[in-house]
């Protein structure tokens, strides 16, 4: 299989990227690690006429704690992130579930945020850790909280003539932790349910901030507000992370398919979120 | 478009259209067909080549993204002194069946070793797991890829 035809822009800074892209309009898509794109174009699923290459462009690839956050670049590839040693809590857990090694070399970070594959890894953990994707246009650069950014399945409010160059994940000031938790049927499979938790403790040991996402129960990555709610403020136990698990059941709106009946799903969710709630309050707590 | 992409040591440049795949490159323009196409959707790991050292998919970046990039193909494996250890390795301990696989595991393990000198049995599994063998001989797969790793520590240490 090959895609249909296109024409090659090769970008060597933002400024070439974001010109090309807006010259090109909706017929333009950005490439950075192909892993999604490039066989949505050999199926004839996606057909860009152009195809704007970002792997050239120097400063991208830098993934660095700065100012209270953990800056990703554009072309900090997955594989960057399992190895790195400043990443936390959910995003380190995440990390070596995305996809499988191979995909991982190539692939980035960013480009999975972007493409916002409803049953993506990424999107639920930026949710959960409450993130902002950067996003720089002709006018310059703006931020966008991770929940505004997502649109839909596949589609985010990102401008036609703008480039997500980088994320910015707030590095929690105190003692946190969080967790990814990720049942696949086999590696490099979409998750059959999946959930993302994220802790922050505050002196007394009392939950002073939570995030819960879930992947692949809902249309889009689900943000778990009212469980969320009910954490802030309570001390981390069994009976609070089960109240939290059924909140986070009945948010995930699971269907029956191949890889399992929606009752089943749900009750993975429900497990999970405890699982995954504790394994987070753990970790706080040592750290 | 012009692209130079430098496989097993020799420069190639060619004239290639900006669809075609590195996997077809390398198989078609450059006529080493060493490398695989399997699944041909990113799932299989038969068509891996090292791009700059680590394993990719080549069925999944084009050409042109490898335009002035350190390929190497299983037919680089080989040294001046005869087979690479990964190579013998496969041979000794059985770790083919049909063979289709053999390119992408050998240079998955390659590589892999180069960083983990003495893996265990899960980090092997871990390490191929973006690689499928459809006879299933992922036990001597992963034993081979453990000899391979004790034969360079050893020649390195008695080095």
């Amino acid at each position: 299989m090959f895609p249909s035809r296109f024409d090659l822009v090769v970008a060597q800074t933002v400024g070439e990227a974001v010109e090309a892209k807006a010259a090109a309009g909706e017929g333009g898509r950005f490439l950075a690690g192909g892993q999604s794109l490039i066989p949505m174009m050999k199926m004839r699923v996606a057909f860009p006429d152009t195809l704007i290459d970002i792997n050239r462009i120097a400063g991208l690839d830098a993934i660095e704690r700065d100012n209270g956050h953990l800056h990703v670049g554009a072309l900090v590839r997955h594989a960057d992130v399992v190895a790195s040693g400043i990443t936390f809590g959910a995003i380190a857990s995440a990390a070596p579930w995305v996809a499988d090694p191979l995909v991982r070399n190539r692939g980035t970070m960013c480009g999975s945020v972007a493409h916002c594959d409803p049953e993506g890894d990424w999107n639920s953990v930026l949710l959960a850790t409450g993130a902002d994707v950067v996003a720089q246009g002709p006018n310059g650069e703006r931020s966008v909280p991770i929940a505004d950014f997502i649109d839909g399945a596949f589609t985010s409010t990102l401008g036609e003539d703008e480039l997500v160059v980088g994320l910015r994940i707030p590095v929690p000031s105190g003692r946190s932790g969080g967790a990814y938790l990720k049942l696949e049927r086999k590696v490099g499979d979409y998750a059959t349910v999946a959930v993302a938790s994220h802790l922050e403790l505050d002196d007394s040991g009392a939950i002073s901030g939570a995030g819960l996402a879930l992947t692949s129960v809902n249309p889009i990555n689900t943000k778990v507000a009212d469980a969320e709610a009910v954490l802030v403020g309570q001390q981390p136990s069994a009976e609070l992370f089960a109240e939290a698990a059924e909140l986070a059941a009945v948010a995930a709106e699971p269907r029956d398919d191949v890889r399992g009946t929606a009752a089943w799903k749900r009750q993975v969710v429900r497990t999970y979120t405890k699982r995954g709630l504790a394994a987070a309050a753990q970790q706080a707590e040592g750290s | 478009m012009e692209i130079t992409v430098t496989i097993n040591g020799s420069d190639h440049a060619s004239d290639v259209e900006p669809r075609t795949l590195l996997v077809d490159h390398i198989r078609r323009t450059v006529g080493l067909t060493g490398t695989h196409v399997g699944c041909d959707t990113t799932s299989c790991g038969a068509c891996t080549v090292l791009m700059d050292g680590k394993p990719v998919k080549a069925c999944t970046v084009l050409a042109a993204q490898a335009d002035g990039a350190e390929v190497t193909t299983v037919e680089g494996l080989k040294t001046a002194d005869g087979l690479h250890p990964i190579q013998s390795a496969f041979t000794d301990d059985h770790g083919l069946q049909c063979g289709f696989c053999t390119p992408g595991m050998m240079l998955v393990g390659a590589s892999f070793i180069a960083e983990n000198p003495d893996p265990s049995d899960d980090e092997v599994r871990w390490a191929i797991s973006g690689n499928l063998c459809r006879c299933t001989g992922y036990m001597n797969i992963v034993k081979a890829i453990q000899t391979a790793a004790a034969r360079v520590a050893e020649s390195s240490n008695g080095s």
